[in-house]
């Protein structure tokens, strides 16, 4: 890794923040959070989810007010009261979700907000100049962008570059990245990464904010982990490897260690298991084809099958039918032709509730608007889908005794952090609140267990936790069929894995499988050296 | 800060959820932001706004303010004594008077006067009560029933048709009766619920349509032979059978046995929404349709027997109307109950028992109405307005609200980063 910071100390810091703290209510989501970013380099701030980076960098970007402490740029405190301060400051932010409008073109995008005019305040647009600015800054930091596209016509990766080039024609020299690679294949995120090495050697600086340890020691100077709204201290950590300002970590601290930082314990980042057992084809699935709710082929033909014992995990980036196959296996979406077969009954017309009951678990991907229902409590989501059964009640009425201890025991024994069962679950964390999807799910005998993204959003201690729930589940005869956007997720999990793209599956290869070439796979390339497999029913191992 | 007690999860953006309008906002808030503060204090303000009212379209008392300057008691004192004379009357028309409780015990007076106006107030409120569970129950489940009118109309109709074509012992005939009545109402609500399942109709669009079918086929339906009482030539039908007449305390006192079945529905349907695995469904659908689909759930389902039972309700409201207060049927019979079924829920924060005594408070407002229009000649449409004050007050915060959640929204659309929790 190239060390930036040791320029010369003559140069100002760009950026300091001092003590800073923000309150809500009772809590203390940033408590004295101090950090110094250098000029060129890039810092990534570590943490999980909830953590508090993301409150630090809305005060930054003048979103939120801190409490208390100040922020310094170039050796002057500044009050952010909006976005425009900080950019005027120098400060720019690419949002998790992009904010561009999907039916403007490039140009008109990063003109939004300071467009060009022409003959006063009540002048005509300067299109021209427009297109000529984004060329400029284009060209400039090697950021190719076509001005005349349209936003919706773009891919993810070339929308993020879009942000990219808007916030730098604001002349921004911090540039802020809130969880860039989230929405990216393996690809665009190398891609990114080298972007934000050579904004880097012009001289701005990034802020990386992210929970990904593999991007952090790939690309970042100085590594500032923030737990519970507090700074680790790398004075409490003298194992670690620090910086030269012995202020923040350095990216040569080992990733177990630095998770450890984030978690604040020791956590396993591997899944650990046995190999599988594979048993009896338990879901087959047949030349299936699935229509969005635009009525677009989303799911193209898929030939699937899933052993007992066994994990299939589909890898793919997100949008490519794996929502649509889910929803068609567990009967939330019709399917337009093809067949699903649970031990070589047909599911066809089978009705969700039925499905569920013959012994299917489904973890939906979207937890907050399908796993649960937040303005219950723990206790009701907990039997959400059993509550007409025996004993937690019947078709007529409901069995509050039998709901409440079976609660009490699940809440112990999946861990799920609350005051009290009767708590609703809108209270929990993500971490939690998938804890207790995990929970409802597993917690009745089980033929397919279905998981889509079963960590999205949730705390490095909560994903190891779900993750070794879903292996156990694996060892008792259960066919688990895993669906992540993350590809370390899946190649985690997995015992196969199925790569698909645009409705298809493109392959079904081995976890052991270098990454690069699951990634070409992810990204529709199937060269010859790509494919391990030519007959997707056929198994690697 | 801990990582148990954590603060919203990442809410990520998700494309199946729909932006609300500012109706259903409004509609939302107007519902479920409505706390028991707002409430008393809507009921304060309405009073006093009331009483300038009062002062206003009282001309004598208004002829006085005209030399406030010079003589300001002679303009205050007349006010003071037509408001506190108006609310007294209020008071002691949905209440108690001392003064029948005094002549009772004296003897000068009977025991029947000395409770008339709780009686009136109760007779009042009977029905509101099931019409105001009808929308509170719907609302539970997420559905906007604003057809509670045609619903209670539809009651009114099977329950009177009932009432006077059959002829059964008494007790059976009032409990046909009064279940024909529940069947009117549900037949009424099950046609938008199954629409709503089906097409996915509005519930709000298709329910008031139908409260005017029912109001057309009731005025149809009483002039025709068999039904329209044979001694009359106006819109009046025969009177229904006394074996089916909701047993009432002796004249001249109204309050019906209507009042105790309106206990115990309400106990009932609290036992629904809470108890019930039904009720599950239904606040499962109510406040997050695509979790409950996901759990096996049927919205769809839900949606139509949701209606039915709401229909039903209602239904029986007018049946309670007909059999206990009315006994024949008119094109008024059902009167206004079901849109103040409405507001009765709406002040009742659509919870059972709010909704039980909101009924009261109406149904008291109402009794005392008349006294104060028959004692001091205020008109009865002063009740009226009170009651839309309150609503108003009520309404206005709820309002407000959807407009900043609107501008929220849309804000937050700008700064999502905010809305990713942290």
């Amino acid at each position: 890794m190239t060390n930036q910071v040791s320029r010369g100390q003559e140069i100002p810091l760009r950026l300091e923040l001092r003590g800073i703290t923000k309150r809500f209510g009772d809590l203390v989501a940033n408590d004295h959070i101090d950090i110094t970013v250098e000029p060129g380099e890039v810092h990534a701030l570590l943490g999980e989810n909830g953590a508090g980076k993301s409150t630090l960098m809305n005060q930054l970007y003048g979103l939120l007010q801190p409490d208390e402490g100040e922020i310094v740029v170039n050796g002057e405190a500044k009050v952010f009261r909006s976005p425009r301060d900080a950019i005027a400051a120098g400060i720019g932010m690419v949002h998790q979700h992009f904010m561009l409008v999907p039916v403007f073109t490039v140009a008109e995008n990063i003109a939004l907000g300071a467009e060009e005019i022409r003959g006063g305040p009540l002048g005509i647009l300067d299109r021209r100049r427009n297109r000529r600015d984004v060329l400029e800054t284009s060209k400039k930091y090697g950021l190719p962008v076509d001005p005349d596209a349209l936003i919706e016509d773009l891919p993810v990766g070339a929308q993020q570059r879009v942000e990219i080039v808007k916030a730098l024609t604001r002349d921004v020299d911090l540039l802020i990245l809130d969880e860039p690679t989230a929405v990216l294949t393996p690809q665009e995120t190398d891609e990114l990464l080298s972007v934000m090495r050579s904004l880097a050697e012009t001289g701005k600086s990034i802020v990386f904010i992210t929970h990904k340890l593999r991007e952090v020691k790939a690309i970042a100077d100085r590594i500032t982990v923030i737990r519970r709204g507090r700074t680790v201290a790398p004075s409490d950590h003298p194992a670690a490897t620090l910086d030269r300002n012995r202020t923040s970590f350095s990216p040569d601290t080992p990733e177990d260690e630095l998770a450890a930082l984030m978690v604040g314990r020791q956590v396993s980042l591997e899944v650990s298991k046995t190999p599988a057992e594979p048993g009896r084809e338990v879901l087959k699935i047949s030349g299936l084809v699935v229509d969005d709710d635009r009525g677009i082929r989303a799911v193209d033909g898929v030939d699937l099958s899933v052993r007992a014992g066994e994990v299939l995990g589909i890898a793919g980036v997100q949008g490519n039918g794996q929502t649509e196959l889910v929803e068609a296996i567990v009967g939330l979406r019709a399917a337009r032709s093809g067949s699903l077969e649970l031990d070589g009954e047909s599911l066809a017309g089978m009705g969700t509730k039925k499905i569920l009951r013959s012994g299917v678990g489904y973890i939906p991907e979207d937890r907050s608007l399908d796993g649960v229902v937040k303005e219950f409590s723990v206790a009701e989501n907990l039997v959400l889908d059993m509550y007409d059964r025996p004993p937690f009640g019947n078709a007529f009425k409901l069995n509050p005794k039998a709901i409440n201890e079976s609660a009490a025991e699940r809440v112990t024994q999946f861990d799920i952090r609350t005051s009290s069962p009767a708590s609703t679950v809108s209270t929990l964390s993500g971490g939690n609140q998938q804890k207790v999807v995990v929970a409802r799910e597993m917690s009745r005998p089980l033929r397919l267990m279905i998981a889509s993204q079963p960590t999205r959003g949730v705390d490095v201690g909560s994903i190891e936790f779900i993750h070794s729930q879903i292996i156990h589940e694996r060892d008792n005869g259960t066919a688990v069929l895993v669906v992540s956007s993350e590809l370390d997720e899946v190649v985690g999990l997995a015992d196969r894995i199925a790569v698909m793209y645009r409705g298809k599956i493109l392959a079904i290869v081995s976890p052991d499988m270098p990454r690069e070439e699951i990634g070409l796979l992810m990204a529709g390339i199937t060269g010859a050296e790509a494919a391990a497999e030519p007959e997707p029913e056929e198994e690697t191992e | 800060m801990t990582t148990d007690v954590e603060a919203p999860p990442p809410a990520k953006e998700s494309p199946k959820e729909k932006e609300e309008g500012f109706l259903t906002l409004f509609l939302k808030n107007l519902w479920s932001a409505n706390t028991v503060t707002v409430t008393v204090l809507s009921i304060f303000l309405a009073l006093v706004v009331g009483a300038v009212l009062i002062v206003v379209s009282d001309s004598e008392v208004l002829g006085k303010f005209a030399y406030f300057t010079s003589r300001p008691s002679d303009a205050l004192e007349a006010s003071w004594t037509l408001i506190s004379g108006a609310y007294a009357d209020l008071f002691k028309g949905a209440l108690f008077d001392p003064a029948s409780f005094q002549a009772w015990f004296n003897g000068s007076g009977t025991w029947q006067a000395a409770f008339n106006p709780i009686s009136e107030t109760l007779t009042y409120a009977t029905p509101l009560v099931f019409t105001g569970l009808a929308v509170a129950l719907a609302f539970r489940g997420g559905l906007f029933n604003i057809g509670g009118q045609g619903q209670a109309i539809m009651g009114c109709v099977l329950a009177g048709v009932a009432g006077f074509a059959f002829h059964l012992p008494v007790g059976l005939h009032l409990l046909v009766a009064l279940l024909f009545g529940v069947l009117g109402g549900a037949l009424w609500g099950f046609v938008p619920g199954f629409l709503k399942a089906r097409t996915g109709a509005h519930e709000v669009i298709t329910s008031i349509m139908l409260n005017y079918t029912a109001l057309l086929f009731l005025g149809w339906l009483i002039l025709q032979k068999g039904v329209q009482d044979p001694e009359r030539s106006d819109a009046i039908s025969k009177t229904i059978a006394t074996s089916a007449e909701l047993p009432a305390l002796p004249a001249p006192l109204r309050v019906h046995l209507g009042i105790v079945v309106a206990v115990l529905v309400t106990a009932g349907v609290a036992w629904i929404i809470n108890r019930s695995s039904f009720g599950f469904e239904l606040r499962a659908v109510g406040v997050n349709p695509p979790a409950a689909k996901t759990a096996g759930m049927s919205v769809a389902k839900t949606y139509t027997l949701l209606m039915v039972v709401a229909g039903g309700l209602a239904g029986l409201g007018g049946a309670t109307q007909v059999l206990g207060t009315a006994d024949k049927l008119t094109a008024q019979v059902a009167g206004n109950i079901g849109f103040d079924g409405l507001l009765v829920a709406l002040l009742g924060r659509n919870k059972p028992w709010g909704t039980l005594f909101a009924a009261i408070l109406y149904g008291g407002l109402r009794a005392g109405g008349n006294l104060m229009q028959v004692d001091i000649g205020i008109s009865l449409e002063l009740v009226t307005v009170l009651q839309a004050l309150i609503v108003i007050f009520i309404a206005a915060p709820a309002m407000v609200k959807a407009i900043f959640q609107l501008r929220a929204a849309r804000s937050a659309r700008l700064g999502a980063s905010m809305s990713k929790g942290w």
